[in-house]
């Protein structure tokens, strides 16, 4: 493949958006947007969750149709009438969520689409995929199961179908969300050979750092619009930070810095109070696919952010869910306010004051199917004053609901609309309504913005902050470092169900946190 | 007891259990395709019954059996357009429109049929029977397996062609997909729908053979309701089977055995109350549940609808 150099091919679009729109019951998912897309150039398509950049790359992809504007396609006006017709267009898309049969091996998945009656050419599959491997330095197991290939190794399978089938485009869509650091500092590199070679790239993300390290050209999007540009000329010079500001200045219009970097506020230690949630010796037997707890303890005192820091899956489900009573303890005290709680039941503890917020939001955090409306109260169903005598307080419930709906400013098209349809960040927002509601005392956060966008992050931690403001004890499980340096008094690490140090959080807590979490003492 | 293991009674046992088996087997195998494309067919009783009716109305007026076997093969198929019409293109749901289908046709058939023949039920001839040479010889096993019509043959080379579909040839991977993963099928560029019809059609088509091998061979003559649940029995084999064609073909003989011994120790006078000894097959499918129930492995987008880009 010749390297083309993205001067010589400069100016002549690969494919075109002219003034498109699309709207869904209820929203303008896009409205009237332009897009250039040129080959040699990795251009990054940037904005918050329900900004309309998945809408985008479906009309792209063929899978839905503009209700106004046109798509040019080597400078021809073309409808992309269905996911076929993307393909022999040279439009190759990475979806968000794999595309991929987890049943079938790497070689089947790449040959699915062939004609049906052919038999699937196998070996002209390996000359073909080791031709593309050897050129982009990457490696392939082809008759590996999907299911058995990491997420990273799933998603550099999906890239190369794009280059079996001839793609000039290819669509990243999300891509990074699901990888470690180091497989997104990857697929950064891939990107970059890939353009060398001439193709084109739309890369879609919501981290501001990703943009600013891997695009040629930026565009931003917001609530369906674009807002804003930076070609590659400009691009080249500004730096990194340079980048990043003006790119806030577009998607937010206010912030000037790094939003995600917060001074970390300043609480006077209350040693003198009695702490308001005291575990002791909590343990926890393990399972065939979780890990146990061993002898937990530690105290969290009203007012005082407790984080748990360490790797996923250590523990700290278990550990939320023993201390909400979702999960039998096998031996330990929990004491909340001073009384005993470990023997209470799940609703008991709750009616005490201790609050848990679930990291799976959709799954035991809400009933997807249900009006937002009712979910505020889910945890409340047959209790006064939003039920009487088994009957649903229908107004009772609704007055309520409006309320914390504009309390919480959860953005919603009505108070009847299923939760399942809001965005993360909304479902979020009811969950926080729901658990932050009167007679709260402990609070623990799992994962509290996992999956948000920046706006909902930077919002619910706020929240949080609040939260311990007034008072409450919090106890916030993080897989986010930098999240826990910002927020909490004391971090804890926990590591194979036990808690292996307890660090303050001061200057040298980063390095402190940072060496317990590898497996080295304080 | 005399004569219950005679070499008479095993061969003649052993008979009636492939003779019984066969639609079972054509039943599993299409309710297989069906499943793998991600389809869950209720209504494969209502083919099979389709089948069954036009297989017999076929062969009884033309008296050729293979005519027969061609029109029970086409009522299947016009059921399984209206299945595919309904679930696969419009969407609707899978098991209500399965259970319409199979009731629909109980009472259509059973109606048609007292309008052309009344109360009488005409018999067909017995079948030809192709003898393999040699094999056929063998004590016991000979006449039980190798003195049958030739459709039986076919039925099972069948199964091994479904296998080579499955395991070899793109149509196989397509199938898959759409019952596993269709996104990732439509966005590989092959439609969904059109493959999931293909597969209800040749549902359609092996369930009313088997219904018309039902009728002209197994019985030789159609009743009302005759295929008792056959299509039922199609759907546990097919579940059981984990999509593999050669596991449908055990679990039909294991169920052809069994309902054979129902005829068969009727036959042979044993003292035992008829209703228990009729028990025997759906006995044995509850046992088989029990016992591989767990480890049924169903397809992840089945009984779902495909909708494009729905979210």
């Amino acid at each position: 493949m010749s390297s083309l150099s993205s001067s010589s091919v400069a100016g002549r679009d690969i494919v075109a958006l002219e003034g498109v729109t699309k709207r869904f019951p209820g929203i303008v998912a896009n409205d009237s947007v332009d897009l250039s897309i040129r080959p040699g150039e990795v251009h990054v398509l940037l904005g918050e969750n329900g900004a309309g950049k998945s809408t985008l790359i479906g009309m792209l992809s063929g899978l839905q149709q503009p209700d106004e504007g046109r798509i040019l396609v080597d400078g021809k006006p073309t409808p992309i009438t269905s996911p076929r017709h993307a393909l022999a267009l040279g439009i190759g898309t990475v979806f968000q969520h794999m595309m991929l049969v987890p049943t079938l091996t790497v070689a089947e998945n790449l040959l699915l689409g062939g004609p049906w009656w052919q038999r699937p050419r196998t070996e002209e599959l390996a000359a073909r995929v080791a031709e593309i491997t050897s050129t982009l330095g990457i490696t392939v197991k082809l008759h590996a199961k999907v299911s058995e290939l990491s997420l990273g190794e799933q998603q550099q399978v999906e890239i190369l179908r794009a280059m079996v089938r001839n793609s000039r485009l290819l669509i990243l869509d999300e891509s990074t969300s699901m990888l470690t650091p180091k497989g997104i500092d990857e697929l950064g590199a891939l990107m970059r050979r890939l353009v060398e070679q001439g193709l084109a790239i739309v890369f879609i993300t919501h981290k501001l750092k990703e943009a600013a390290a891997f695009g040629d050209r930026i565009s931003v999007l917001k609530l369906g619009r674009k807002v804003g540009e930076i070609p590659p000329e400009r691009f080249r010079a500004l730096g990194e930070q340079e980048i990043v500001s003006e790119i806030v200045e577009l998607m937010f219009g206010k912030q000037k810095d790094d939003p995600e970097a917060v001074e970390r506020p300043v609480r006077t230690a209350r040693a003198g109070t009695a702490p308001l949630l005291q575990v002791a010796d909590l343990t926890v037997a393990p399972t065939d696919n979780a890990p146990g707890l061993s002898s937990i303890s530690f105290d969290i005192r009203p007012g005082e952010i407790l984080g748990i820091a360490g790797i996923d899956g250590n523990g700290q489900k278990q550990l939320a869910e023993a201390l909400a009573g979702q999960r039998a303890a096998t031996s330990g005290s929990v004491r909340l306010d001073g009384a005993a709680i470990e023997t209470l039941s799940v609703g008991d503890r709750r009616r005490r004051g201790l609050r848990y917020l679930t990291d799976d939001r959709l799954g035991e955090g809400t009933v997807g199917t249900f009006p937002v409306s009712i979910n505020f109260f889910l945890k409340q169903v047959g209790a006064a004053p939003f039920w009487r005598n088994g009957v649903e307080q229908r107004a009772e419930i609704d007055k309520r609901a409006a309320q914390l709906v504009r309390e919480y400013d959860v953005r919603t098209p009505s108070l009847k609309t299923p939760v399942a349809r809001l965005s993360g960040g909304n479902i979020q927002k009811v969950l926080l309504a729901r658990e932050l509601a009167e007679g709260a005392k402990v609070v623990i956060f799992n994962k509290p913005t996992y999956g948000l966008d920046l706006a909902n992050t930077l919002a619910s931690r706020q929240r949080i902050r609040d939260t311990a403001a007034r008072g409450l004890a919090v106890l916030l499980i993080s897989t986010d470092l930098e999240e826990l340096l910002g927020m909490c008094d004391r971090i804890a690490v926990i590591a194979n169900g036990a808690l292996v140090g307890t660090v303050e959080n001061a200057d040298d807590a980063r390095t402190k946190v940072g060496r317990l979490m590898i497996g080295l003492a304080a | 007891m005399t004569g219950l293991f005679s070499e008479v009674f095993l061969s003649a046992l052993l008979f009636g259990a492939v003779t019984a088996a066969i639609p079972l087997l054509l039943a599993g195998l299409g309710e297989q395709i069906s499943e793998k494309a991600g389809v869950l067919n209720i209504g494969i009783e209502g083919m099979m019954l389709a089948g069954a009716y036009l297989g017999f109305v076929g062969a009884f007026y033309s008296g050729s059996l293979w005519l027969g076997f061609l029109t029970g093969a086409a009522g299947g198929v016009s059921v399984a357009v209206v299945m595919a019409l309904l679930c696969v293109r419009i969407g609707l749901n899978q098991i209500v429109i399965g259970i319409a289908l199979t009731l629909g046709l109980e009472g259509l058939t059973a109606l048609l049929h007292h309008f052309q023949f009344s109360r009488s039920y005409p018999r067909l001839p017995a079948a030809d029977a192709t003898v393999i040479p040699l094999l056929s010889d063998i004590p016991v096993i000979g006449p039980a397996f190798f003195k049958h019509h030739l459709i039986v043959y076919l039925a099972v080379a069948l199964v091994f062609g479904m296998g080579y579909i499955y395991r070899r040839t793109q149509l196989g991977l397509n199938l898959q997909a759409a019952g596993d993963k269709p996104a990732a099928l439509d966005v590989a560029g092959i439609d969904v729908v059109q493959t999931r019809t293909i597969a209800v059609l040749t549902t359609g088509a092996l369930a009313g053979l088997g219904g018309a091998y039902l009728a002209n061979v197994g019985a030789g003559l159609f009743i009302p309701f005759i295929t008792n649940g056959a299509g039922f029995l199609g759907i546990v084999l097919a579940m059981l089977a984990r999509g593999r064609p050669v596991w449908v073909l055990f679990g039909a003989l294991l169920f052809g055995v069994c309902l054979s011994l129902t005829t068969a120790m009727q036959v042979a006078g044993i003292n035992i109350p008829t209703d228990i000894i009729q028990m025997l097959p759906f006995l044995a499918v509850m046992i088989m549940l029990v016992l591989f129930g767990r480890r049924a492995s169903l397809p992840a987008a089945l009984g779902i609808p495909y909708e494009r880009g729905a979210r």
